[in-house]
């Protein structure tokens, strides 16, 4: 029997090489795996900046006391998601949960609806006290801070056009995308804040946009447009739902037409006396 | 004289009254508020309507009503055709080459009416194939968003998208304008090499029929939603950009074309190459899928 | 002073002789003048549907010469600077700057603009309910089938027109319809390439030479080819005379009807006064295209929601339902996909109206003139054939404009797709079948009134006595086809 031969330099060397890189491949696939891509941050979201007072600390247990109440079916208990059910919210940033939650979106009965908005389920504080707990959970886009009276409309308008009107409709009237409906924007009880959380949040269907891609200012602007729409510039008198020609052809039908005709039958004679 | 419709005279009158007062009105507010659209257009409008009624009533009650009538005029002449017809055939006495002169005229008129509509080639275009299949990408060109700013993949998460054009060239071209959209690496299932960190770039014109795409879907988690996807907002096709941009849904025909992208020493994206198909709407030129 | 005491010296009948023989002396017009005087009109209701168009077309002529005073058919790009403060300091055409100026700046711009626009929509509707009219009246008959040419052309050029007019202002919405024009014209088998190449002067958005031969299209070529034709379309009315309904005193051959002078000369400006009041009032009142909201065009923007005006929506409705492909053989592309909905659908359409009077004329071999007009009921197969059409258009339509409504109600576009192909295979299949059993059971109802009544006749029996027996009359004289089941005998042939 011969003497078990020891391995070479050159095949420890590769040995070591495949074993991280299938470990690497591992810790990637489980991150990725778990519950689905988290959209706008990396794969392996970093650790939130830990808390650094009492009142944060006892305003994150009171969050997470609320989610295991209302989110926890569909999030899970340790809010990393259920497969084919709901995400993870590890990463999604406070900014996500205080859209969705202030908007009404979340909690969401059924998980394959489109969230839409409704009235919100909790108030501000319990609202605060989710943020807070969902922004513990890992590095994620923070509630941005909006100054609509710093906001350019003319520059608002030009991004929004560029970046949001496919699926917004230029006058922020909502539109249809393959697979959801794009909720209108010329709403008074949108905020602000809720446009700049959703720009960095990318909701349901909705793309993401960095800071360095949209700054600061860029959603100052566009928040001020979004707001202008609420009540547009109608000089030309009825704004008859401001999408355009569909309701302007049957206001020709259905008012101008229809009364010509009446006029018509006024003028004209019936059948032959 | 005896009034045929007393009431409808006073309707007349009334009518035209309140129409001479509403022309003034709008003259006034043309002097002294001419931006008030709604006024202007009341005030003419209104103006109108009483007109309207007034020459209405005169013509259904106010003037003679009497009925008339009357023969329609036959319009069948049989001797006059008879008559026409062989005038115009006896073109032909006296005259004896007469296929001659037709074929000679014929080929006068075929020449005449070419020569009419040839000015019309002025308006049109040099070497078609050429000038659509236009691009003025190729390996190298840095990206620039619109406002000329060079394009950074620090501008890019998964999930992003923005609208890019080549440095320096015409945005307006039609082979110019790209959307670049960031999915995650793991997601490229085709030409991932043109896809660094899963950041893949297409022309932004619909080969459908020539609209900007301009909705980019991308799931915040697909299992209970869709797939990431460009759509168009006209005629809602759908281009999963996962397969570079296979048609999933809708009435267009090829897939959107790819520009493959890299990454510089600088962090930012230029082209790798041209693009892999056709720009635009199908025409004669295009080769199936491309 | 001496001129108003002559008009009270001299009489009506005097001042006007004098003011006809000014005239005549000059072009000798009197018998002309006369014989339009005593023109008759036969006026039913019905008949004033073309004139709407001919007045909103008139408006259209007014409004749009004050609106070519103020617009720039320009590329050039340039700063916006004028009243309407959202947009200043953007970059746009001056095409698109001077449209923000009339709407404005320029004093009462703005309602005359929206006039001009409302009177787009509302002629080419106008051109359509008439349309429609002749066609469901037969009056497209011999001696009319020449004036039927015309009318279906004046509408093409009406829809190609309004078409052009509203892709002018270079807005986002009217740029995104020119970049599918364009899509449409390059899917043309063999010459789509050239033919766009040609149109637009160079690949799309177009040189700038695009804009002016646009704007020459639309406010010189074709408003010169409508008044032509609808010159030619009056005349040949007057020269046929107006066809008419039957009824007590009318026959083939004659017309009855209201003169001229005076009656009809006041209700046809009544009709153009009305048709004009009700687009200035919503010229003025109701808003129209707002290009200022929208923002200029550049070839790489798009909004959702963008719809053509709406007699172009039957045309966005056929483009979306056409499943995803371009026709190829082999390698080669010979149409691409927007070819079916973009030009082979409305080919389609055109021609069968063209060919409508040749159609009818081979099917019922009737080759005679007609000036007595059918009411609809009076031609089952043509009522429901008409029906059956416009359905399958109309299906079309809303296909094209109600996706937003139907997924605001939770019916999502890709099952509206397969939905409305469905509908606008078996809807008119439909629409035919009904429209013909109704229209053939309101002609015979009228035929023989008792058909289908049931009841109980009392007779008297030869000894005195009554009897009852119940009774139901045939509808059609003893063949018994659907009527109700009854053991007693039938009463026949009413």
């Amino acid at each position: 029997m011969r003497r078990p031969r020891r391995s070479s330099p050159r095949t420890r060397m590769i040995m070591v090489i495949l074993a991280l890189v299938f470990g690497a491949g591992a810790v990637y696939g489980f991150a990725v795996g778990s519950a689905g891509a988290q959209k706008g941050t990396s794969v392996n979201p970093t650790p939130a900046t830990p808390p650094t007072s009492d009142a944060q600390r006892q305003q994150i247990a009171r969050g997470r006391t609320l989610f295991l109440d209302g989110c926890s079916s569909c999030h899970g208990n340790d809010a990393r998601g259920k497969q084919n059910i709901a995400p993870t919210l590890v990463g999604a940033g406070s900014a996500a949960a205080d859209f969705y939650l202030t908007t009404g979106r979340m909690p969401l009965s059924n998980p394959t609806d489109q969230p839409t908005r409704a009235q919100p389920a909790y108030d501000r504080q319990d609202i605060d006290a989710l943020d807070a707990y969902v922004g513990s959970l890992g590095q994620g886009p923070s509630i941005p801070k909006v100054d609509v009276a710093m906001g350019n409309i003319k520059n608002g308008l030009a991004s929004f056009t560029l970046h949001c009107a496919g699926c917004h409709q230029v006058g922020g009237a909502g539109g249809i995308v393959t697979g959801a409906i794009a909720p209108p924007l010329n709403e008074s009880d949108i905020t602000p804040t809720q446009v700049a959380e959703a720009i960095r949040v990318g909701p349901f269907l909705m793309p993401n946009f960095n800071a360095n891609q949209l700054s600061d200012q860029d959603i100052n602007d566009i928040a001020r447009y979004v707001r202008s729409t609420v009540h547009p510039d109608d000089a030309g008198g009825w704004g008859i739902g401001h999408i355009g020609p569909i309701p302007e052809g049957m206001i020709a039908w259905f008012l101008a037409i229809a009364s010509l005709l009446l006029i018509a039958r006024l003028i004209g004679e019936r059948e032959p006396r | 004289m005896k009034s045929r419709s007393p009431r409808g005279e006073l309707v007349v009158v009334g009518s035209l009254l309140a129409a001479g007062a509403c022309a003034v009105a709008f003259v006034l507010l043309y002097i002294f508020d001419s931006h008030n659209t709604q006024l202007l257009g009341l005030s003419l409008g209104l103006a109108l309507v009483f007109l309207a009624v007034a020459s209405v009533v005169a013509g259904r009650k106010v003037v003679d009503q009497r009925k008339g009538v009357e023969e329609r005029p036959v319009l069948v002449q049989e001797d006059v055709e008879k008559e026409v017809a062989e005038r115009a055939v006896a073109l032909r006495e006296g005259v004896s080459r007469r296929k001659l002169i037709v074929g000679a005229g014929a080929l006068a008129g075929a020449g005449v009416g070419v020569a009419a509509i040839a000015p019309l080639a002025s308006l049109g275009p040099g070497n078609v194939s050429e000038t659509l299949k236009a691009s003025p990408w190729k390996k190298g060109v840095p990206l620039v968003d619109d406002n000329d700013k060079l394009l950074s993949v620090d501008q890019f998460e998964v999930g992003s998208w923005t609208t890019a054009f080549p440095q320096h060239a015409d945005k307006r071209a039609l082979g110019s304008a790209i959307v670049v959209v960031q999915i995650l690496e793991s997601e490229v299932l085709k030409n991932p090499q043109w896809a660094p960190r899963g950041i893949m770039a297409y022309s932004k014109v619909c080969t459908h029929a020539g609209c900007a795409i301009s909705l980019f879907r991308y799931p915040t988690y697909e299992p209970t939603s869709q797939p990431p996807a460009l759509v168009c907002p006209c005629h809602y096709s759908t281009f999963d950009v996962r397969k570079s941009a296979e048609v999933v849904f809708g009435p267009a025909g090829r897939p959107l074309p790819q520009l493959p992208l890299a990454i510089d020493a600088n962090n930012n994206l230029v082209a790798a190459g041209n693009y892999d198909g056709n720009i635009g709407p199908a025409w004669w030129g295009v080769r199936k899928g491309t | 002073m001496s001129l108003l005491k002559r008009r009270r010296e001299v009489s009506d009948e005097e001042a006007a002789t004098d003011a006809v023989r000014f005239v005549d002396e000059r072009l000798g017009i009197a018998p002309l003048i006369r014989a339009g005087m005593n023109y008759l009109f036969p006026d039913n209701w019905t008949f004033l549907f073309g004139e709407i168009a001919l007045y909103a077309f008139i408006v259209l002529l007014i409004t749009g010469t004050y609106l070519a005073f103020f617009f720039d058919p320009s590329t050039a790009t340039t700063t916006y600077t004028g009243g309407y403060a959202p947009l200043h300091g953007v970059q746009m055409s001056e095409a698109y700057n001077s449209t923000l100026g009339i709407a404005f700046d320029v004093p009462a711009g703005l309602v005359i603009r929206q006039t001009h626009h409302w009177a787009a929509l509302v002629f080419v509707v106008a051109m359509v309910v008439h349309l429609m009219r002749v066609f469901f009246t037969g009056a497209f008959r011999k001696p009319r089938d020449a004036n039927w040419l015309i009318g279906v052309t004046l509408v093409t050029l009406g829809i190609v027109e309004g078409f052009a007019g509203y892709s002018l202002p270079d807005d986002l919405l009217s740029g995104m319809g020119l970049a599918i024009a364009y899509g449409v014209v390059l899917s043309i088998p063999f010459v789509g390439g050239q033919l766009a190449l040609l149109i637009w002067d160079g690949n799309f958005p177009g040189s700038s030479a695009f804009v002016d031969r646009l704007f020459i299209v639309h406010v010189f070529i074709v408003p010169l080819i409508i008044l032509g034709l609808i010159g030619v379309h009056l005349a040949i009315i007057m020269r046929q005379k107006h066809s008419q309904f039957p009824g007590p005193g009318r026959t083939e051959r004659n017309v009855v009807g209201t003169p001229l002078w005076p009656a009809y000369t006041f209700r046809a400006l009544g009709m153009l006064l009305a048709t004009a009041a009700v687009l200035f009032l919503l010229g003025g009142l109701v808003q129209i295209n707002p290009v200022w909201q929208y923002g200029p065009y550049e070839p790489w923007l798009g909004t959702n929601g963008a719809q053509p005006d709406w007699y172009m929506g039957w045309l966005i409705g056929a483009l979306r339902l056409m499943p995803g492909f371009d026709f190829t053989i082999g390698d080669a592309t010979i149409a691409g996909n927007p070819f079916f909905g973009g030009i082979l659908f409305p080919g389609v359409v055109f021609t069968v109206l063209y060919l409508w009077p040749s159609i009818e004329r081979r099917i019922t071999k009737d080759k005679r003139r007609h000036d007595l007009l059918d009411r609809p009921r009076d031609k089952p197969w043509r009522t429901a054939f008409g029906s059956a059409f416009f359905t399958w258009i109309f299906t079309i339509f809303v296909a094209g404009a109600a996706d937003r409504i139907l997924v605001d109600v939770g019916f999502p576009y890709e099952g509206q797709v397969i939905f409305f192909r469905i509908l606008a295979l078996v809807l008119p299949v439909v629409v035919f079948i009904a429209v013909y059993f109704v229209c053939r059971e309101l002609k015979r109802s009228e035929a023989r009134p008792l058909r289908h009544w049931y009841g109980t006749v009392v007779r008297r029996a030869d000894d005195g006595s009554y009897e009852e027996i119940p009774v139901e009359i045939d509808p059609d004289g003893g063949n018994g086809n659907g009527t109700r089941p009854t053991k007693e005998e039938k009463v026949g042939g009413e």
